[in-house]
């Protein structure tokens, strides 16, 4: 019997394949191995937060953590998250007064009197990830953009900090980094997410007022905070499709 | 008409310029542009790994836990038991991937007293005090226990 060479290599091709296929599955069983977990698929995903006002002690813990997690300069002009206080004197609404001294880094001083008749809060800040944000739409070159999960990402090795989005967001979550002359903001922790691990701030808020959540998850709990609360988004005039949803929130907050 | 065809190298040099800048233009951008710029949407593919990418320096409780079941007993009832660890004890992840890596020093300004001074504006329902008022001075350890602050006694 001839064989022909180019059966006989496709044949033998196979017989390869399938006694390497055989060999992974018996190395598997015999190391009792689980098989790896499946990788980070980001369209799986899409990030929000929650932030309750009502349980905000201001005590600055996750302005700390997120300059430690994310190498922000410590100077008080640069945050990816801030805490401000907000002071509501009686019915004047519209002229609160707001300081958030070094961003809340260091907490907040007792400054006003008690029961001056005023209510004081805090109200955490940070990028609300906008599903319609107007800093992605005005940045020239792509470096600013919407993650497959929804995280509005900048591409460092893009950017040409032109400042367009820092002028386009209309809530100050941006800021030029001194170091690279490039835009810097909150990323969601992107590095802890996608491992499965909490944001920064989000793990080192003691009280539970910061939560993070996966819209298209059924399971996670956000979806029945989201019910049972009446949450706010800021500024919803602006129709930014933000995902940062605040409980608690009222008029006075800009 | 005729005229135009008859005199018309000078368009042709027109138009063998502008194929090759068009050339020139495809070729650069072939270049300039990474290959998984556009994969997903307008941006490049690669920008979403490199914000994964970046160093960790909290652990996470799970990392803590792992090792430090005590602590987790110690804290179960307590008021304490949902703060994670690192918010007092700060970024530990180092520690948690190589338990000889010694954690740091605890930061005696970050401690109790950054939740629980009495401030206008916490949240009445949370626990405040003025520490003059409440212990004249006497450190809060001496009677509370940080992982279980209702029972008394210290760790
Ligand atoms: S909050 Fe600002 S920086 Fe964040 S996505 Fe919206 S517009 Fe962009
Ligand atoms: S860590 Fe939590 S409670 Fe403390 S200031 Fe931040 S959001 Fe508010």
């Amino acid at each position: 019997m001839t064989v022909d060479r180019r059966a006989f290599f496709a044949t033998a091709g196979k017989y390869l394949i399938v006694t390497a296929a055989t060999a992974k599955v018996i190395e598997t069983f015999l190391a009792g191995a689980t098989p790896e977990p499946a990788a980070y698929a980001a369209a799986d995903h899409w990030w929000a937060m929650v932030l309750d006002i009502e349980k905000c002690i201001g005590c600055g813990n996750c302005v700390r953590a997120c300059k430690a997690e994310n190498d922000v300069p410590l100077e008080a002009e640069y945050f990816r998250t801030w805490v401000e206080r907000y002071h509501v004197r009686g019915e004047d609404m519209e002229h609160p007064d707001v300081d958030s001294p070094n961003g809340g880094y260091d907490g907040f001083p007792d400054k006003y009197p008690k029961g001056d008749g005023a209510r004081t809060f805090f109200v955490p800040k940070l990028c609300n990830h906008c599903a319609h944000s107007p800093c992605v739409q005005v940045c020239p070159v792509g470096a600013t953009f919407v993650s497959p999960d929804g995280v509005v990402l900048v591409d460092k090795s893009y950017c040409l900090g032109c400042r367009y989005c820092v002028q386009a967001c209309p809530y100050g979550c941006r800021f030029i980094d001194p170091r690279t002359h490039t835009v810097d903001k909150c990323n969601l922790c992107y590095h802890r997410i996608t491992k499965g691990l909490l944001p920064a701030c989000v793990e080192n808020c003691p009280t539970g007022s910061r939560m993070i959540g996966d819209l298209r998850n059924p399971n996670d709990p956000i979806h029945a905070f989201l019910r049972e609360h009446k949450v706010q988004v800021l500024k919803p005039q602006m129709a930014t499709g933000s995902k940062a949803f605040y409980n608690g929130l009222d008029g006075s907050v800009r | 008409m005729r005229k135009l065809f008859r005199d018309g190298s000078h368009l042709l040099r027109v138009a063998a310029l502008f194929a090759a800048g068009i050339a020139a233009f495809f070729v650069l951008r072939g270049i300039l542009v990474p290959s998984d710029f556009g994969r997903y949407g307008h941006y490049r593919a690669g920008a979403l790994a490199d914000n994964a990418k970046r160093a960790v320096h909290f652990g996470g409780k799970t990392a803590c836990l792992d090792c430090h079941s005590d602590v987790a007993d110690a804290q179960k009832g307590s008021r304490h038991a949902n703060v994670r660890c690192e918010a007092c004890h700060g970024p530990l992840a180092k520690h948690a991937d190589d338990p000889g890596v010694q954690p740091a020093k605890l930061a005696p300004e970050r401690l109790c007293l950054t939740c629980h001074r009495a401030i206008v504006g916490r949240p009445a329902k949370f626990p405040q005090i003025d520490p003059e008022e409440h212990a004249g001075g006497v450190e809060c350890t001496s009677c509370h226990r940080p992982h279980h602050p209702e029972q008394e006694g210290k760790s």
